[in-house]
């Protein structure tokens, strides 16, 4: 059962990632990437991380997702100012380069035997996921990545508002 | 069929590869933007299914700071293609070379 969820969802995944990167219009583009941001929600629920489903969900399908698609209204692309074709032997070498660096990446992970003991699906385990170890780890262990990730989260929002205002003095 | 860490890797690999074929072949800067999100989001893949078979939280915290890069990154991405647009009307990369001599 587990094992057809992980292959249903993986291959939706692979599909409208390909997809993702194929299509021309950028609108058609975002909307693949969510089904895939979909598909990824789902695998962490499937590894018993329910907060992180949530957050994948919460932070990628409703805010960046939703960020892009306002900068491409915002931009109004029309026709001539979309990509121009880029010279087929870049786009082949580009593809052919991936292809072969995907083969040995995989094939390293195919030879690997599998050194983790298989996990039994507990309580306890999925325990681990829930929001409240969650919490607790994060003010407890990781507290001060925690304070930093606020620092850069302000970084971030004064540098946007600084890079895209319109006229600087 | 059981599933193992194994698969979760390859997943995780096969995603992170499409992302850079996207990134190598598309001149859409905004489509190599969404193409390392993609690339953000398998390495989460990764760390995820390690934090579940190793038994510890700590992937899953990585997992948290990564989202929280990944929306930096983006927002201060984002204001620059705007930026870049205003001043060339175009999301072609091989238009932006203002920086090569």
């Amino acid at each position: 059962m587990q094992g057809l969820m992980f292959m249903g969802t993986a291959g939706i995944a692979v599909f409208s990632a390909i997809m993702m990167i194929t299509r021309k219009n950028p609108i058609a583009s975002i909307m693949y990437l969510l089904l895939t941001f979909f598909c990824f929600a789902s695998i962490y629920v499937i590894l018993g991380a329910q907060f992180l489903a949530a957050v994948q969900l919460i932070v990628y399908g409703g805010a960046i997702l939703i960020l892009f698609l306002f900068v491409v209204m915002l931009l109004n692309l029309r026709e001539g100012e979309m990509e121009e074709k880029p010279a087929p032997v870049w786009k082949t070498l580009g593809f052919v380069l991936g292809v072969g660096m995907m083969l040995v990446a995989l094939s390293y992970i195919v030879r690997t035997p599998e050194t983790v003991a298989h996990v039994e699906a507990s309580r306890e385990l999925f325990a681990m996921g829930r929001v409240d170890f969650i919490g607790k780890a994060l003010f407890t262990e990781f507290v001060f990545p925690f304070e930093v990730a606020g620092v850069l989260l302000l970084a971030a929002v004064v540098g946007a508002v600084a890079l895209a205002k319109k006229n600087r003095a | 069929m059981e599933i193992t860490l194994n698969h979760y890797l390859l997943l995780a690999g096969v995603i992170f590869f499409i992302g850079v074929m996207g990134v190598l072949t598309r001149r859409n800067v905004l489509i190599i933007l969404m193409s390392t999100e993609l690339m953000l989001n398998s390495a989460n893949i990764a760390l995820v299914a390690f934090s579940h078979y190793l038994h510890h939280i700590q992937g899953m915290m990585f997992v948290l700071f990564t989202m929280t890069v990944a929306a930096a990154e983006v927002g201060v991405g984002l204001a620059i293609v705007i930026t870049l647009f205003r001043n060339k009307r175009t999301v072609d990369v091989s238009n932006f070379n203002i920086l090569k001599w």
